[in-house]
C-alpha cells in the first residue's frame, strides 16, 4: 500500500491517477483560497447547506436527462443541476435569516436537512427509472475518484482553476469586505455584489468537488485548510498561501491514498488528511500552537517565580522556594550554597523588587494600562510602559 | 395491503419514524431558542465514529455499548469544538465545521474497515437510515397488540426510541423552568444560580443519545432536519414558550406521520407497487411546514408583516 501511495504521489501510477492528482491539487487550492474568504466573512457553514442542497439538483438533472434520452451520466447537466439547487439553497438561507426572525444557524440547519431529504426522495424515484444506472450518483455523496473519466477530471480542474484565478484577481476587494465591510460600503464599493460573487465561487468549488470530496464533506474542504492556516499567521496573504497549500496537499495525498485503497470514499480520506494537517497546526504552530502556548506559559511561570523569590528576600524573612527555582538562583551565582544572597544576588534582588513593585502598583491603580504584549512582573516596567503611565506611577510612589 | 402487512411492516416502521421525529422535535426547541441549531448538526455527525467503535466492540448492534460509544464521541466533540474555538480564535461555527467533518470522515473510514470484517453497517445506512428493516414479525392479528409474548419481540429501534421519548419528555417536564431561563436569558440564569453550562452539556448528551437512537432507522440527515424544521416553524407561529414546545412537538409528530404515509402506504393505496424513501419524505414535509409557517405565521410571517407595513403606511 505504501508503495502504491508513493507511486501515485510521484506521478508514476499511470495516466489516470496522474491527472486525478492534478485535478485534486487544483481543487484543494481553490477550496483553501475561497474558504479563507468565506471563513473571514463569517460564512463558514453556509457551504454546508450548499453542499447538501446540491443533491436534489443532481438527481433532478439525472431524471431530466433520462427523460430526454441522454446518456445516464451527462456530467455538465448534472453539475448544472447541482449549481442551480445549491445556489437556490444559499438564497433560501439568506431569505430566512435576513427577512424572518429565524437566526442563520437555524436557517442553515433547516435548509440543509430538508433539501437533502428531498434529494434522497428523488434518488428513490431515480432508482425506479427504466434506464437505471443511478449507481453513478452514489459517488457524488461521499466522493469517489476511482471511476472518473478523463473528461470529468478536466472539468473539475477547469472549474477549480477558474475559482483560483478569480480569488487572486479579486484579492483586494475580498480583503476589504472581510475586514472592513463598512468602510468598503462607505467608499462606494458594491459589497452585496461582491458577497454574491464570493458565494458564487463557493458554488463553483462545491460543484467541482462533487465527484472528489462528495457533497456531504465538501464543507470540510472549505473550512479546515483556512482554520489550520489561521494558526500560523495573522496576515491575510500568508493565510491564503498556507490555506491553498494545505488544501492542495490534502487533495493530492487524499487522492493518492484513495487510489491505493480503492474501497474507501475519497472524500473521507481527503478530510482526514486535511484534519491531520489541522492537528499539526493546532499543536505545533509557532505562536498559537498548543505546544508553544504551554511552553510560553511554563517559562513565564518559572521566570515570575524567580522574580518573586528574589524580591521576597528583600521584603522580609525569605519564604521557602521550590527546588528548581533554588537551583536556578545558585546556578546563576545569585545565592550561596546555604541560600543567602551573594553581592550580585543583592543587586538583582533589588532590581527585581523595584520592578515588581511598579507592576503591582500599576495593577492596583490602572489595570487597563497593562499592555497585552508585556510579561507582567518580568519585563522591565521602565522599558515596556509608555512614559506617561510611568510618570503617573512614580508620582504615586513619591507621594 | 392486508391487516397483517400493516401490523408487521407499516406499524413498526411508521411508529419508529414518528417517534424519531417527535424526539428530535422536542430537543430542537432548545437548540433553536439558544441559536445553536448547528450544534445539532455537529453532534449528529460527530457521534458516528463512536457508534462504529461501539458496534465493533459489541460485535452487534447492542444498544448500550453503541450508546456509550456515541456519548463518548459527543463528549469528545464538545471538548474539541471548545478547544479549537479558544486556541484557534475562530468563530464557533468554523470550529464546529472542522471537528464534526473530521469525526464524520473518520467514522466513514472506520465503517469501511469494519464492513470488511463483516460488521452489518454501511455508510448508506448512516445517511438515509434503514426504515424498511424495522420489522415486527411476531403479530398474527390484532390480538397480538395486547399479547406480551408478541410485544416482547417489538423491534429494538422502536423500543429504544419510545424509551428515549419518555425519558426526554420527563427530563424536560422536570427542568421546564430552568430550561426556559437558560434558553431565553443565560445571563439571568447564571445570576440566579442556575448552572447554564451544565444544561448545555446535558443537552449535548441528550442530542447524542437521540442521534444514535434515530440514525439507524432514519439516518443522520433526518435528525438534522427534524431538530431544526419543527422548532423553527413553531418559532414563526408563537412567542410563548409553552406553545412553542407544544407546536414543535405537534409539527414533528405530524410530519413524521404524513411523510411516512406519503412515501409508502399512500402510493400503495393508489395502486403503485413502489415506495419512496420515507426518512427523506418526512424531512421534505417538515421543510414544507416551515415554508408555510414563514409565509403565513400570524405575527411574524412574511405576509402578516407585509400587511402590517401596508396598514402602517395607510395611517
Amino acid at each position: 500500500m505504501l508503495a502504491d501511495l508513493l507511486a501515485a504521489l510521484s506521478f508514476q501510477a499511470g495516466y489516470n491517477t496522474r491527472i486525478v492528482l492534478i485535478g485534486a491539487v487544483l481543487l484543494g487550492t481553490a477550496a483553501g483560497l475561497v474558504g479563507t474568504f468565506t471563513l473571514l466573512r463569517g460564512r463558514a457553514l453556509v457551504s454546508d447547506a450548499l453542499g447538501h442542497a446540491t443533491l436534489p439538483g443532481v438527481v433532478l438533472a439525472f431524471i431530466a436527462g433520462s427523460a430526454l434520452g441522454l446518456s445516464s451520466r451527462n456530467l455538465p447537466l448534472l453539475l448544472a443541476g447541482a449549481a442551480a439547487s445549491g445556489a437556490l439553497a444559499v438564497w433560501l438561507v439568506h431569505l430566512l435569516s435576513h427577512h424572518t426572525r429565524l437566526t442563520e444557524d437555524t436557517a442553515i440547519a433547516a435548509v440543509l436537512g430538508s433539501s437533502f431529504g428531498l434529494g434522497v426522495v428523488l434518488l428513490s424515484v431515480a432508482q425506479r427509472l427504466p434506464t437505471g444506472g443511478q449507481a453513478g450518483l452514489g459517488t457524488f455523496i461521499l466522493g469517489q475518484t476511482a471511476g472518473m473519466t478523463e473528461g470529468e477530471v478536466w472539468t473539475m480542474a477547469g472549474l477549480a482553476a477558474l475559482a483560483i484565478l478569480a480569488s487572486v484577481a479579486l484579492f483586494k476587494e475580498f480583503r476589504l469586505i472581510c475586514f472592513d465591510p463598512d468602510f468598503a460600503r462607505g467608499i462606494g464599493w458594491p459589497v452585496q455584489r461582491l458577497d454574491l460573487l464570493l458565494l458564487a465561487l463557493v458554488v463553483v468549488v462545491t460543484v467541482a468537488g462533487l465527484q472528489t470530496v462528495g457533497l456531504v464533506l465538501v464543507v470540510a474542504f472549505l473550512v479546515i485548510p483556512p482554520v489550520a492556516a489561521r494558526f500560523w499567521s495573522d496576515r491575510l496573504d500568508r493565510i491564503l498561501l498556507l490555506a491553498g497549500l494545505f488544501g492542495g496537499v490534502s487533495g493530492a495525498v487524499g487522492a493518492a491514498l484513495s487510489a491505493a485503497l480503492p474501497g474507501l470514499p475519497t472524500g473521507a480520506v481527503i478530510v482526514l488528511v486535511a484534519g491531520t494537517l489541522f492537528l499539526l497546526s493546532l499543536l505545533f504552530a509557532p505562536r498559537r500552537g498548543v505546544v508553544a502556548t504551554l511552553l510560553r506559559q511554563g517559562s513565564m511561570g518559572f521566570r515570575l517565580a524567580v522574580v518573586k523569590a528574589l524580591s521576597d528576600r528583600r521584603r522580609g524573612p525569605a519564604a521557602p522556594v521550590s527546588g528548581t527555582v533554588a537551583l536556578w538562583l545558585r546556578a546563576r551565582g545569585l545565592t550561596t550554597r546555604d541560600g543567602a544572597l551573594t553581592p550580585r544576588g543583592e543587586a538583582a534582588a533589588e532590581r527585581a523588587d523595584r520592578n515588581l513593585a511598579l507592576w503591582e502598583r500599576l495593577t492596583r491603580t490602572d489595570p487597563n494600562a497593562i499592555p497585552d504584549t508585556a510579561l507582567w512582573g518580568i519585563d522591565d516596567a521602565t522599558r515596556v510602559l509608555p512614559q506617561a503611565t510611568l510618570a503617573r506611577l512614580r508620582e504615586g510612589t513619591a507621594r | 395491503m392486508t391487516l397483517l402487512d400493516f401490523l408487521q411492516l407499516d406499524l413498526p416502521a411508521g411508529l419508529t419514524a414518528v417517534l424519531a421525529s417527535s424526539l428530535c422535535a422536542m430537543l430542537g426547541n432548545f437548540l433553536v431558542l439558544r441559536r445553536q441549531a448547528l450544534v445539532g448538526d455537529a453532534i449528529s455527525h460527530a457521534v458516528l465514529p463512536g457508534i462504529v467503535v461501539g458496534f465493533v466492540l459489541a460485535g452487534s448492534r447492542d444498544t448500550v455499548t453503541v450508546m456509550l460509544g456515541a456519548t463518548a464521541a459527543a463528549a469528545l466533540a464538545a471538548v474539541l469544538i471548545e478547544a479549537v474555538r479558544r486556541l484557534g480564535r475562530v468563530e464557533a461555527a468554523a470550529s464546529m465545521g472542522v471537528v464534526f467533518t473530521v469525526m464524520f470522515a473518520g467514522g466513514v473510514v472506520l465503517i469501511e474497515q469494519a464492513a470488511a470484517h463483516a460488521v452489518d453497517l454501511d455508510a448508506d445506512c448512516v445517511l438515509y437510515g434503514q426504515l424498511e428493516d424495522v420489522l415486527w414479525l411476531a403479530p398474527t392479528g390484532l390480538a397480538s397488540l395486547l399479547d406480551p409474548a408478541a410485544l416482547a419481540e417489538l423491534p429494538r429501534e422502536l423500543v429504544t426510541l419510545a424509551a428515549m421519548n419518555l425519558a426526554v419528555g420527563l427530563l424536560i417536564a422536570l427542568f421546564w423552568k430552568e430550561l426556559r431561563i437558560t434558553s431565553f436569558d443565560p445571563a439571568l440564569a447564571s445570576a440566579i444560580g442556575i448552572p447554564a453550562g451544565l444544561f448545555h452539556y446535558g443537552l449535548v448528551l441528550l442530542l447524542a443519545l437521540a442521534a444514535v437512537a434515530s440514525f439507524e432507522a432514519v439516518g443522520s440527515i433526518l435528525v438534522v432536519a427534524m431538530l431544526a424544521c419543527p422548532a423553527a416553524a413553531a418559532r414563526m407561529l408563537t412567542d410563548r414558550y409553552g406553545r412553542q414546545f407544544a407546536l414543535s412537538l405537534a409539527i414533528g409528530t405530524g410530519s413524521g406521520l404524513l411523510g411516512y404515509t406519503l412515501a409508502g402506504p399512500l402510493l400503495l393505496l393508489l395502486g403503485m407497487d413502489w415506495s419512496l424513501n420515507a426518512a427523506g419524505m418526512i424531512a421534505v414535509v417538515a421543510g414544507a411546514v416551515l415554508v408555510l409557517a414563514v409565509l403565513f405565521g400570524p405575527h411574524h410571517g412574511v405576509l402578516a408583516k407585509r400587511r402590517a407595513r401596508r396598514m402602517a403606511g395607510a395611517v
